[in-house]
């Protein structure tokens, strides 16, 4: 340790070397590894530019006021899934159940108003958000009170949940023409001039940016994870916040659910049916750690609009579909690389820092 | 009031089956520096996690604070009570920043809002370092600091709940002497300014440096309170070992041959470093030191389950570069994990095929397993080593420890070895079937075996090893031959600059 405040150091005469020498070199690496994970979101960022820009010179319809508003509408309702996934990642659980609740809340909200078609729309959107929470809770009083692990209680759930989609509607879709215009204004209609689902979305982001920052229960979503025993130690209720994140999850998922069902003016029994993978990709790839307590706000955004972007240029620029696929694999693949070389490299400079 | 700050009285905490705490008295008072010292599994962390609500005592003992009795029923009421403690493993959030860290349970929140006050936390949370001699901003991330500089946080974090009694549980098992330093001058400050300090260490040099009381705790039991100067290093040594040893050991002479294991400069980044030995045929060589002093690390790395990253091992005179365990196995060295209930066993499985279940291509012909010769040689080696059970079908997990250990002795012999690593053979073994075991290492040192026995219990390296290597902090520190062990010796050795006139001379 450095000599600090004019205290006198004794060296002691056995010891290796002068550890005063020592710090300065130790002091550099840790800003290097630190501005390494700064670099990280910066990184992606700069990645997305370079991307846009490439395909701006390929296509030139790329970079138009529509174009981007179609990417921001496309990619809404998966930023506002990745919002309520990163929270539970966070906890060290995951989500595999958030398309299923997606589906039922969709096609409860789209055979209330087919059957009642002068509801008003907020209240389908409560009923909806409603049922999400409900579905949210079970997971979470699995998750926290019976033990079960996550991807399990999530993957078990995700087939209930499904199941009780393909049950609600007979098999049957809800289509276009039997939902009233009110119904699907919802995803059509604005506020200030911007679309509805981006307005939704910029919302969530406001508040969960606050939440996770700025209250105590949203620093103790990070605690859990980072450190679980910890955590207990220092008078967390772990089981509540765990509960709460999948609730959480569960509401957004159902919100999402009349949004998509809104959206695309259809409600089936396998809507979004895969659609997990694709959050849990944008948050992976927004660096949150799927080992628990990291994950920035502003890293799920430029994820989800990373992934949207793909969507969106890849078949514009004349990619074909296999390639697409491939192209979004590699993509998370260096992504996750790239976390892992970095925590890589900041345990070891710990651990070079431990004298011997 | 009270003389004392803090006073127990008969405290007994006993868990299914163990007492770890048997009895214990001990008593605090303000501005006090109190060492309590005591081997490994002395009883000291259950003591501490008492004090600080982790664990409830059993009936009957007494605890007061400020001459109040009071009872502690979770973590909480103990903080709320003015007691603070530094864990041995600094139980910190890597993820968060350090005035996170500091502030983790109770936050500073503003009234009605209820958001985080940041701006007022980063400051205080500065202030505190600043006091405590830290040059890192508040805002870095935990994970990014040195482990004396995250004690100095758990420090901080401390005195942000304004604890009266502060608990350090080893904090300088991992510092070097320059941050040593700064955590006695830290102790010495918080002492002068009236704060109680329970200082748990192993290292002498902690206690003659900052404690004015020492307390010795021995196996789970009070022994005795003394001032530091009222006692000479040697009799506080006797205090803490104590005991007789009373067990048998079925020692046999085996037979010494030529070098099977030599191992120069051994060393890994962070865990241990220059560690050179050698082993013979029919030796047992005890690795003894410490927990945490790197003797399992060492191990693994000579069993290819870690890499070191420098140094040489020589397997009969050759050079060997071990690549994984598979590998170390082909060649002729086992390991007995330390943990044989996660590592060497699968408990839902029977015991015949957990015997063999790593050397199953001797009894395969393409891939099809020969049942027969399967259950043949489970058994024969389950009786070699008096395994007690109806038969080979029975689950491991109907097994008593000492039992389930014997199949995991049982399993090594199955492969063709020179070499036995046997991490901590006895660990959570009954005395009966202890002996037992140790007739059976006896048994494969006499067959030709070289053995490197890794154990914290003295009476067993004193009583089995032909030599013994002490670590410390990672390095070996001392090599002692059969007539030259006892248990002082080793415990000076695995205990730092356990000499505090030699010591003197050093800091002068």
């Amino acid at each position: 340790m450095k000599n600090r405040g004019g205290q006198p150091v004794v060296v002691p005469a056995g010891s290796p070397g002068p550890t005063g020498s020592g710090q300065p070199a130790a002091a550099t690496k840790k800003s290097l590894s630190a501005s390494i994970a700064k670099f990280r979101e910066l990184g992606l960022l700069a990645f997305i530019v370079i991307l846009a820009v490439g395909v701006q010179f390929r296509n030139t319809s790329f970079l138009t006021w529509e174009n981007l508003n179609d990417i921001a509408t496309n990619t809404a309702i998966l930023s506002i899934l990745a919002v309520g996934m990163m929270l539970v990642i966070i906890t060290r659980g995951i989500d595999l159940s958030i398309g299923a609740t997606l589906a039922l809340s969709g096609m409860i909200a789209a055979l209330t108003v087919k059957e009642y078609p002068g509801l008003n729309p907020y209240v389908a959107v409560l009923l909806g958000v409603g049922i999400g929470i409900a579905c949210g809770a079970v997971l979470g009083f699995l998750v926290s009170k019976i033990n079960i692990l996550p991807i399990i209680a999530t993957l078990g759930m995700m087939n209930v949940f499904r199941g009780l989609t393909y049950e609600a509607s007979g098999g049957k879709w809800v289509s276009a023409h039997q939902m009233p215009e009110s119904f699907k204004a919802i995803a059509t209609g604005k506020v200030l001039g911007i679309n509805n689902l981006i307005f939704i979305a910029i919302l969530i982001y406001i508040v969960a940016y606050y939440f996770v920052n700025h209250t105590r229960t949203g620093r103790q979503i990070y605690a859990v994870g980072s450190n679980p025993e910890s955590a207990e130690v220092s008078g967390i209720k772990s089981g509540r916040i765990l509960w709460l994140v999948y609730t959480i999850m569960g509401g957004l998922s159902g919100l999402a659910g009349v949004l998509w069902v809104a959206k695309f003016a259809s409600a089936q029994g396998d809507t979004a049916s895969g659609y997990e993978l694709s959050v849990i990709a944008a948050c992976v790839l927004g660096g949150v750690s799927i080992a628990g307590g990291s994950g920035k706000i502003s890293g799920i955004i430029l994820g989800s609009v990373l992934l949207g972007i793909l969507n969106n240029a890849l078949p514009m620029i004349d990619v074909s579909p296999f390639w697409q696929n491939w192209i979004q694999g590699m993509i998370i693949l260096v992504a996750v690389l790239i976390n892992a070389m970095v925590k890589r490299g900041i345990d070891r400079n710990n651990l070079m820092r431990r004298r011997i | 009031m009270s003389e004392f700050i803090l006073e127990l009285k008969g405290i007994t905490k006993t868990f299914p089956g163990v007492k770890a705490l048997d009895d214990v008295y001990f008593k605090l008072k303000p501005g006090e520096i109190h060492a309590l010292m005591g081997e490994n599994g002395a009883g000291k962390s259950t003591f501490i996690k008492v004090i600080t609500g982790v664990h409830a005592p059993d009936e009957g003992g007494e605890m007061y604070l400020d001459g109040q009795p009071v009872n502690f029923r979770n973590p909480k009421d103990a903080q709320k009570a003015g007691i603070a403690a530094i864990y041995q493993h600094v139980t910190c959030y890597p993820d968060l920043t350090v005035t996170e860290n500091i502030f983790m349970g109770h936050e500073k929140i503003a009234k009605g809002t209820k958001r985080l006050l940041w701006r007022e936390m980063h400051e205080e949370a500065g202030n505190l370092l600043k006091e405590l001699g830290a040059s890192f901003s508040p805002k870095t991330l935990m994970g990014a600091l040195s482990v004396a500089e995250q004690q100095i946080v758990e420090i901080a974090k401390a005195l942000s709940v304004n604890a009266r009694i502060i608990i350090m549980d080893e904090p300088t098992a991992a510092l070097t002497n320059n941050e040593s330093e700064e955590l006695y001058r830290i102790a010495e400050k918080l002492r002068d300014q009236g704060t109680s300090i329970i200082f748990i260490s192993h290292r002498f040099e902690d206690m003659y440096r900052l404690a004015s009381k020492v307390t010795v705790f021995r196996d789970s039991k009070y022994i005795g309170t003394w001032g530091v100067n009222e006692i000479s290093n040697a009799d506080l040594i006797v205090a803490m070992v104590g005991r007789e040893i009373t067990q048998l050991f079925p020692k046999k002479e085996a037979e010494i041959g030529e070098e099977l294991l030599r191992v120069e400069g051994l060393g890994k980044t962070g865990y241990f470093a220059d560690v050179s030995f050698t082993l013979r045929k029919g030796e047992i060589l005890g690795l003894t030191g410490l927990v945490g002093a790197g003797r399992t690390e060492v191990c693994q790395a000579i069993f290819g389950a870690e890499r070191a990253d420098k140094g040489k091992i020589f397997y009969k005179g050759q050079e060997l570069a071990v690549r994984n365990p598979l590998h170390a196995m082909k060649q002729g060295i086992g390991y007995l994990p330390e943990d044989r209930q996660k590592q060497g066993l699968v408990l839902s499985w029977e015991i015949g095929r957990n015997i063999t279940l790593s050397s199953l291509e001797k009894m395969s012909k393409k891939g099809h397993i020969n049942t027969r010769k399967e259950w043949d040689l489970a058994k024969r080696l389950a009786e070699k080593v008096s395994v007690k059970a109806k038969s080979v079908f029975d689950l491991a997990s109907s097994l008593s420890g000492g039992n389930q250990q014997k199949v995991v002795f049982a399993k090594l012999l199955t492969a063709d070895l020179d070499i036995l690593i046997l991490d901590e053979p006895t660990k959570g073994v009954d005395v009966g079937a202890k002996s037992a075991i140790y007739e059976i290492i006896s048994d494969l040192a006499c067959s030709g075996y070289g053995i490197i026995l890794v154990s914290s219990e003295m009476p067993e390296i004193i009583g089995m090893c032909d030599r013994v290597a002490v670590m410390r902090e990672g390095r070996i520190t001392a090599f002692m031959d059969r007539e030259g062990i006892s248990q002082e010796a080793i415990l000076r050795a695995s205990m730092a600059d356990a000499d505090p006139q030699q010591d003197q001379q050093r800091w002068a």
